[in-house]
């Protein structure tokens, strides 16, 4: 296919230039340098740097604490995702039943997006607060059972993953109405017509026809739950209780910026852009040709 | 060639944009000589911290401390290391007491003892109190200025004791009398809990062990060397830490968070009794709504001997790398603070302690202890006692890091996931790693 | 962000234009059913944001007591004011203003010429340039977090609005967002604009850019709420008080060591405040939002 295209010489590259200025400064030179710092051990202060070769992955790959964080972030990051992708279908869904008022209900969806991970990680902390929580009040008259998430790290992990779900059910459920809307009536009636309830109407021909978006999200939301999520950790938990929540983003930053050991911190950037890598690698197996990004 | 004005304009004015935005270079500092003071203080103490150098500032004209809050303890030690490597370190930072080992060793500071040499200034070194000293001196001389230092005490709910039929002068002193007076506070319905903690590791583990003479690590506590473990797993360490689980589960100890999470449950009313630092006087008599007292913090009696407890809170450290004028000024600022009236000053306005032994004295001759005697608690907590080598302080690398570790493993004992004995071990087991790499990084 | 095989999207974008097709309405008890199905599941997303709320205008007694009030209270004035001063907030809202605004239109800026260049011109190093902003994909925040500190010191942007906005400025995401809806553009618009003696930069601003108004402003709300929301890089790059930003700003209103009282109205106060913005944007702009994203190319 032949596109026109435009006679300039010198026009292409101004045009690309501020884009690639940036991504030249503050994405590769950083890469590497990440990829520098992880075979030094380097004292906080830079005055002492030495090679160390592969010290840092080795010691990394032995210590448990790093187990932990992959499995924290994965759990994490699956609880998030199964969360917020169910629960944005089930309220797409409904919001897209043949009712009136579908965009005051799309609104009153919608806007959770707009809230910082952070800022609902607060919002839910104070809900699950111990002390002053109105959820453990609730719940203190159902159970005996004490929903301290300073001490019980499954309460931490829900905590945590309750608040970053909410924040991203809004933008799962504009695809999903979307989707959903875009599902020809002629199908829906054929099924209606067949005598399929609305449960088999929707396992047998909508869920299968909006997969595609379902897959799209999913990986987004993991991918959003993996990489973006520090601040809720940071402003929640900070990793506690005895690191249950730790995730590999935050015992990164916590190892390089807190603990002062750059070397680890770098092989842990290391290992994470490896496995970035590997998931976009992944993904477009998967994918068809054209491919569309956030 | 674009035919209109406005494409080009447009086009242009967007790449101008671009540029000047990367043009625009960070403001500099002019004026009479600045001396940049970088520090983690909040609220009130930071209201304090400006009081004071505005005085200093008022009392000079050549000089002009500007001091930055620039977030807690450890965001402000990771702020000054990287200015440092920019070359854009402030003069005075202000670095909690876990990072002295780091600080000591990192090259890039000028002590304080050799600052006052240099600029011919005359400290009375002797004057400062013993376990400050002794904490932050290398082979006998200061290496950081002392400002803010505070040691754990106890505190009580006065009505709280009454309400539960304790006397409400009379703290506990042991521990078997902080495990009495809970179950009594609790069985009378005054409290939901028995006691809770502020920084756990601080007050639990390492002050615990200084306070009964128990070593916190080996090569006396990290002060003779760099190959030094952690002895935290012994008999004393274990008993101590499964005795607050065992009390955990029967809420006589109620376990909080770190740092100061926990002091809303002494505030409310949730706990009789609380251990915290010395620090927390100016903010509990502001916040707290019913009566409350403090007292030493509580001891097993025999076998183990009654030492003192080590401090916490933090110092001035001077970064190198400065012309000498400024460091004129440095050094003039600290002599200010260190001076004996603002001693008392800023003991009485923030709670924290006074450091010089003039400082103390003037103090008593002004009744201030009389009138205040929870502030007298935590200093004689500190100099009455007796002094022994495993009391004197800790001195070890990668501390933040350690303190961490210990904390975590104890939330891992308080939620039942491991006990006592195993915790701890876990603990000196990842703490050890972390004081070789300490030790491998800055081989002498 | 990261690359997202979407091959669901496209369909979807497909469809999404039978979606304006009228739909015959559910009547009766169905209908009932699902209206209280949704009001149920609206009411409890929306319960923590108005919990929230009506603990911003409690006073502290209020807060701690049990059983907790659930309907506002009287103090909202005195708390969000309070809120304002003890925070700094006016100064936090606006460094986050700044920074999700140059975020967003730098980003927008950026990218739409970037994928311009890489569609429309066919030049020496074209495909490099591709992958090299392809590459950028695989290497969120996280990865570089360090040495990006590194060298914003060495340009000596630290603790300020550069530092703050300009390594976030240069996405994939959006570049390729462009570049896949100018690809959709029928190759007789830009030989005509040709045939018309136009230049490149001509047939970028008068035809192109008044088609794509739905993508950029979908793209602005999107990158506007990412830019308020930023956690880490601000954490890292900005230490003083002045240069906060608003999500930070409000963690550090939480009291972590014990010398502050834990004044949870105030810092709710403070949430609502942070949170209003961005929430506000996509209230308004929804319908841009939804559709552009969905509908990139028409």
């Amino acid at each position: 296919m032949q596109r026109t295209v435009f006679k300039s010489r010198w026009l292409p590259y101004v045009l690309v230039a501020p884009q690639m200025v940036v991504t030249v400064l503050f994405f590769f030179w950083p890469a590497l340098k990440s990829l520098q710092l992880s075979f030094y051990r380097v004292s906080p202060f830079g005055d002492k740097s030495t090679f160390v070769g592969l010290d840092n992955f080795t010691k990394l790959l032995a210590d448990p604490d790093y187990y932990a964080s992959v499995v924290s972030s994965f759990l994490f990051a699956g609880g998030v995702t199964a969360l917020a992708v169910l629960g944005s279908l089930v309220l797409a869904g409904l919001a897209t039943q043949k009712i009136r008022g579908l965009a005051v209900y799309r609104t009153l969806l919608l806007w959770p997006y707009g809230i910082a991970p952070a800022v609902a990680g607060i919002i839910f902390l104070f809900i699950f607060h111990p002390a002053y929580g109105i959820l453990p009040y609730f719940l203190s008259f159902v159970t005996d059972y004490q929903f301290n998430w300073l001490l019980k790290s499954w309460v931490a992990m829900i905590l945590v993953i309750v608040a970053t779900a909410w924040t991203h059910l809004g933008y799962n459920i504009a695809f999903y109405i979307a989707g959903l809307l875009a599902i020809p009536a002629s199908v829906i009636e054929a099924a209606d017509v067949d005598g399929a309830g609305p449960i088999r109407r929707f396992t047998a021909i909508v869920f299968p026809l909006v997969s595609p978006i379902t897959f799209y999200l999913v990986v987004l939301n993991m991918v959003f739950a993996f990489f973006e999520s520090f601040g809720v950790i940071d402003a929640v938990t900070k990793g506690g209780p005895g690191r249950s929540t730790e995730i590999m983003v935050y015992k990164l930053y916590r190892d390089g910026f807190i603990g002062l050991n750059l070397g680890s911190s770098g092989a842990q950037s290391v290992i994470l852009m490896a496995m970035v890598i590997a998931l976009t690698v992944l993904q477009f197996r998967f994918a068809e040709k054209k491919v569309t990004y956030r | 060639m674009p035919e209109t004005k406005t494409s080009w304009w447009s086009a242009g004015a967007a790449l101008l944009l671009a540029t000047a935005l990367l043009l625009v270079p960070a403001t500099p500092a002019l004026a009479k000589t600045e001396i940049q003071f970088w520090h983690a203080m909040t609220g009130q103490l930071n209201d304090a911290v400006n009081a004071l150098v505005k005085q200093f500032n008022e009392s000079q004209a050549e000089y002009e401390v500007k001091p930055l809050q620039k977030g807690n303890y450890a965001e402000t030690l990771t702020a000054a290391i990287a200015a440092y490597r920019q070359r854009q370190a402030p003069h005075i930072v202000q670095v909690f007491e876990v990072g002295t080992q780091t600080m000591m060793l990192s090259g890039a500071i000028l002590p304080v003892y050799q600052l006052m040499k240099e600029q011919e200034i005359a400290v009375d070194w002797k004057d400062f109190i013993a376990p400050v000293v002794g904490y932050y001196s290398k082979d006998g001389n200061l290496y950081s200025m002392p400002f803010n230092s505070s040691t754990p005490i106890l505190y009580y709910n006065k009505d709280a004791f009454q309400k539960a039929g304790l006397d409400p002068s009379k703290p506990p002193q042991t521990w078997k009398q902080v495990e009495e007076y809970s179950k009594k506070l609790i069985a009378s319905g005054a409290t939901k809990c028995g006691f809770s903690t502020g920084w756990p590791s601080w007050v639990q583990v390492e002050n615990m062990h200084a306070l009964h003479d128990q070593p916190f690590a080996s090569k006396h506590n990290g002060f003779d060397g760099l190959d030094t473990q952690l002895l935290i797993n012994q008999e004393f360490g274990v008993k101590h830490l499964a005795q607050l689980a065992a009390w955990q589960k029967e809420n006589v100890f109620s376990y909080g968070g770190r740092r100061g999470d926990a002091d809303p449950k002494f505030l409310s009313g949730e706990c009789g009794i609380y251990m915290q630092s010395s620090a927390l006087i100016g903010g509990f008599t502001k916040g707290a709504s019913f009566k409350w007292g403090t007292g030493q913090l509580p001891h097993y009696g025999a076998p183990y001997k009654r030492a003192t407890s080590i401090i916490g809170g933090a110092t001035l450290w001077v970064m190198k790398g400065r012309p000498s004028p400024e460091n004129r000024g440095t050094a003039r600022f600290l002599k200010f603070v260190s001076d004996t009236n603002q001693q008392m000053w800023w003991h009485v306005t923030t709670g924290y302690l006074a450091i010089s032994n003039s400082a103390v004295k003037n103090l008593e001759a002004g009744y201030h202890f009389k009138k205040n005697p929870d502030q007298y608690t935590a200093f004689a907590q500190l100099t009455k006692g007796t002094a022994t080598p495993n009391s004197q302080g800790l001195r070890l690398g990668n501390f933040t890091q350690i303190r961490d570790v210990i904390e975590a493993e104890m939330e891992n004992v308080f939620a039942g996931k491991k006990t006592a004995k195993q915790g701890l071990d876990d603990a000196v087991a990842k703490s050890n790693e972390m004081l070789k790499e300490f030790a491998a990084a800055n081989k002498q | 962000m990261s690359a997202v095989g979407a091959t669901g999207l496209e369909q979807a974008q497909v469809r999404a234009r039978a979606a304006d097709a009228p739909r015959r309405e559910r009547a009766g008890g169905g209908a009932l059913l699902v209206h209280a199905l949704l009001i149920a599941c609206i009411a409890v997303v929306v319960f923590p944001l108005y919990f929230a709320f009506v603990v911003s205008t409690q006073d502290l007694k209020e807060v701690v007591q049990r059983p907790p009030r659930l309907l506002p209270s009287t103090h909202l004035v005195e708390n969000y004011t309070e809120a304002w001063r003890k925070s700094g907030m006016g100064v936090m809202l606006f460094n986050s203003a700044v920074m999700a605004v140059t975020v967003a239109v730098g980003k927008i800026i950026i990218s739409m010429l970037s994928a311009f260049a890489v569609v429309y011109f066919s030049f020496r190093g074209r495909m490099v340039c591709f992958w090299m902003i392809f590459v950028t994909l695989m290497l969120p925040v996280p990865v570089r977090l360090v040495s990006t500190y590194e060298v914003i010191g060495t340009l000596g942007w630290l603790n300020s609005y550069q530092g703050l906005t300009v390594p976030l400025m240069a996405s994939a995401t959006a570049t390729f967002l462009f570049r896949q809806f100018y690809l959709s553009i029928p190759n007789e618009m830009a030989e005509a604009a040709q045939l018309d003696g136009a230049g490149p930069l001509r047939f970028l601003f008068r035809f192109l850019l008044p088609l794509s108004w739905a993508n950029i402003a979908a793209l602005f709300v999107v990158l506007f709420i990412f830019g308020w929301n930023q956690y880490l890089w601000p954490l890292m790059i900005t230490n003083t008080e002045a240069m906060r930003t608003v999500v930070i700003g409000l963690e550090h209103l939480i009291p972590r060591s014990g010398t502050d009282l834990p004044t949870w109205n105030l810092i709710m106060a403070g949430a609502m405040m942070a949170l209003l913005p961005p929430v506000a944007i996509i209230v308004f702009m929804q319908r841009w939002f939804v559709k552009g994203l969905v509908e990139s190319d028409k």
